[in-house]
């Protein structure tokens, strides 16, 4: 499996240059290492068997029907949620028993935006950065970076569906955590708002991440590998360079 | 952790300052009750243990309203999520929304004693009111505390609203007995403080039992 | 698991419960005031006794659980409150009984038992909305355990609490909960005690067993119809092993999957 996935890699210079800062060369440096990872609802499977290794560094995009589980695993990553079978490390931390030390260490975007719709967005990055020991001069720089220097000062429920999702962002990755979660970030946001968020989040900002995300062919090509679910089972997993997009289509036949 | 807990709290109070749901609503009750009763009873003085009775009720069912809200900053927008991810301790949360909790009703007893004692006490509360104070204060932790585990208990349930008041008031009772007997002969006349060591130190004991119950299982209460 | 030991407790206690039985109905004097229904005493009092320590119990079991994560002590817990409740309902009714049938009224603001027991019963009937209003089983668990401790806390809490202000109000010199009861009555509380709580134990263990079974039943129902899903499918049959055990092999052959 790293084999494939640094073959992948290698095969993007852009890429590879902007990791060599970030990470030392691909091996044995994985931020997830999951092993026939289960999660039931009662006496149903939300997810089972899935086992996938992710390195430091790239990005594994999780496709898949909605109810397939996409979700739950993310919130397992998350540490949200604990695996009640298999085994899994995630950022250091192997799940269920140390899932505290995984608090802090992920950087989180699902379908809320968690924020508080009272606060401003300012004042919801400091709250975020004083709870993660984070100096708060770090949220002027991150507002800036999402463009919202100017509309801090607005509650977040007065501020538009994009708006809200670019503050979200900034909150994200605010505590620079190692290992990203994101649910489809880009739901929502028009094209240069998605531009602005690219350096925070996307492939070329060098961090290990986990993308959930319907669009098949942007997705494919933001990924090092893929990952694919059908009712909570693993139904496909390989290096994004070896699958075609018409091979994921069908997972939502 | 308690400075977390202060994080959390300072949030907490922000909000409310801007959105003034829980503080308003609380006062407005009491008043209102208050007021109904002056002219219902058509009475502008209750005798000792009546009067006891009335105050303690009224701050309960008051005390209702806001551990309904308690928590409701929390459940919009995954907001709850964001506190579950940080690198904090959980018990801080519950710490924070206690305080938060006294903290209001001790605005709400600012409001309310003296309104009370206007419509319904006419010789007035006189000296007596320091050791109103002291009853009051050990309640409110009492109440605190109880109330920010229910809250968090019910927080995430489709029958919050019933388990709320339900749960809750039954627990509350032994402040009632004890926040009545202690206040009654202090607000009858002649003012005495009778027998206000046994209950303020009942009201410690039961404090203290819950706040230790509620710290060792409001963990479970948030976890997955 | 849960059954064992259940014949010998069904004995003991219909043994127990015919005996107090009979010192109810023929040892016991009559009371000179209050006649044949003051004894409805004995059945009254031994059912609130057991019906708090249930409860108390109860939460004892829920601090099992919380510590153990193993929901077997969760469902314990929840078959003593359901039991104790409906004992609850038999202590309020048998207890107007007597108050009617000894002073007149259905109900006794004085009687610190009864009224502290009025308030833990509408506590604890709260538990099963909130239990049954969640779905996720594993959370349901939690927080069941969660109000069992909570209220099980509060059960001797609210018993003081009470005591205390019927002491300010109503100073007792006599009491008949307890306190100088002649030998024979003593006695005879004593053997329906005991065999109330017997009652209790074995309708406890029984309900356990049923429980159990059932579960057992749905876990082999859902399996049986997993297996024929995967049948269907065309998928081999289901593994030994609770629940089923998907394994992590791609069903639909395109491009191999790197181990």
């Amino acid at each position: 499996m790293s084999d494939g996935v640094g073959a992948a890699r290698a095969a993007s210079p852009e890429a590879a240059a902007a990791h060599e800062e970030v990470v030392p060369p691909s091996g044995n440096n994985p931020v997830v290492e999951l092993e026939r990872l289960e999660r039931r609802y009662g006496e149903r499977a939300a997810l089972q068997g899935v086992s996938v290794r992710i390195e430091a560094g790239t990005t594994l995009g999780v496709f898949g029907p909605n109810g397939a589980g996409k979700t739950t695993l993310l919130r397992v990553l998350a540490g949200l949620l604990r695996p009640h079978g298999g085994t899994a490390r995630v950022a250091g931390a192997s799940l269920p028993e140390e899932a505290w030390k995984l608090r802090g260490r992920v950087g989180y975007l699902g379908h809320e935006p968690l924020l508080y719709r009272e606060l401003t967005g300012r004042e919801n990055l400091r709250f975020h950065a004083r709870l993660h020991g984070v100096p708060t001069d770090r949220v002027e720089a991150l507002l800036a970076a999402v463009g919202m220097e100017q509309r801090g000062h607005d509650p977040v429920r007065e501020l538009s569906r994009g708006m809200v999702q670019r503050v979200a962002a900034a909150r994200a990755v605010l505590h620079d955590p190692p290992l990203l979660l994101l649910d489809e970030p880009r739901a929502g946001l028009d094209i240069a708002a998605a531009a602005l968020l690219e350096p925070l989040l996307g492939r070329s900002s060098g961090r290990t991440r986990v993308l959930v995300t319907h669009d098949v062919e942007a997705g494919l090509s933001e990924c090092d590998a893929v990952l694919g679910l059908r009712a909570g089972r693993q139904t496909l997993r390989a290096p994004a360079a070896e699958v075609a997009p018409a091979r994921l289509r069908e997972l939502y036949a | 952790m308690t400075r977390a807990a202060a994080v959390i709290l300072r949030k907490d109070l922000r909000i409310e300052l801007r959105t003034r749901e829980s503080v308003p609503a609380m006062a407005l009750f009491a008043v209102t009750v208050y007021v109904l009763l002056h002219f219902g009873l058509d009475r502008d003085t209750l005798d000792g243990d009546l009067a006891s009775g009335v105050l303690w009720v009224t701050l309960l069912l008051a005390t209702v309203l806001a551990v309904n809200r308690l928590f409701a900053n929390e459940r919009e927008d995954g907001a709850l999520d964001g506190l579950l991810l940080a690198p904090i301790d959980r018990t801080a949360l519950y710490l924070a929304k206690a305080a938060a909790l006294f903290l209001y009703l001790v605005l709400l007893e600012l409001v309310a004693v003296p309104a009370f004692a206007l419509l319904l006490l006419s010789p007035g509360l006189g000296g007596a009111l320091p050791e109103l104070l002291a009853v009051l204060l050990v309640a409110d932790l009492g109440l605190a505390a109880i109330g920010a585990l229910v809250a968090a208990l019910a927080a995430e349930t489709r029958v919050r609203e019933l388990v709320v008041p339900l749960f809750l008031l039954p627990l509350l009772v032994p402040v009632v007995i004890a926040g009545a007997s202690a206040t009654e002969p202090l607000l009858a006349a002649p003012q005495e403080a009778e027998g206000l060591g046994g209950w303020l130190a009942f009201l410690a004991l039961y404090d203290t039992v819950f706040v230790l119950v509620s710290l060792a299982v409001f963990d479970f209460l948030l976890e997955d | 698991m849960y059954g064992s030991g259940l014949r010998p407790l069904s004995i003991a206690t219909a043994v127990a419960t015919a005996a107090a039985a009979v010192l109810i109905f023929f040892y016991a004097p009559i009371e000179a005031d209050q006649g044949f229904s003051q004894k409805i005493f004995y059945v009254h009092v031994p059912m609130a006794i057991v019906a708090l320590l249930g409860f108390v119990a109860a939460g004892l079991m829920a601090i099992k659980h919380l510590r153990s994560r193993d929901r077997s002590w969760d469902l314990r817990s929840y078959v003593a409150i359901h039991l104790s409740i409906i004992l609850g309902v038999g202590v309020l009714v048998t207890g107007s009984i007597w108050a009617k049938a000894s002073w007149g009224h259905w109900w006794r603001w004085e009687e610190p038992v009864l009224v502290s027991f009025l308030i833990v019963f509408l506590l604890y009937c709260v538990y099963f909305p909130l239990r049954f209003s969640i779905e996720d089983p594993d959370r349901q668990a939690r927080y069941s355990s969660v109000f069992a401790i909570t209220a099980g806390a509060f059960v001797p809490l609210n018993f003081v609490a009470v005591r205390l202000a019927e002491q300010v109000l109503h100073p007792r010199v006599f009491s008949q909960t307890g306190g100088d009861l002649p030998g024979e009555m003593f006695l005879t509380l004593m053997v329906s005690l005991l065999a109330m709580a017997l009652l209790f134990v074995t309708l406890w263990k029984l309900e356990l067993s049923a429980k159990h079974a059932a579960q057992q039943l749905k876990r082999l129902r859902a399996r049986l119809e997993l297996q024929s899903e995967r049948r269907a499918e065309g998928r081999g049959p289901v593994p030994a092993g609770a629940g089923a055990d998907g394994g992590a092999v791609a069903t639909v052959p395109a491009h191999p999957t790197s181990a």
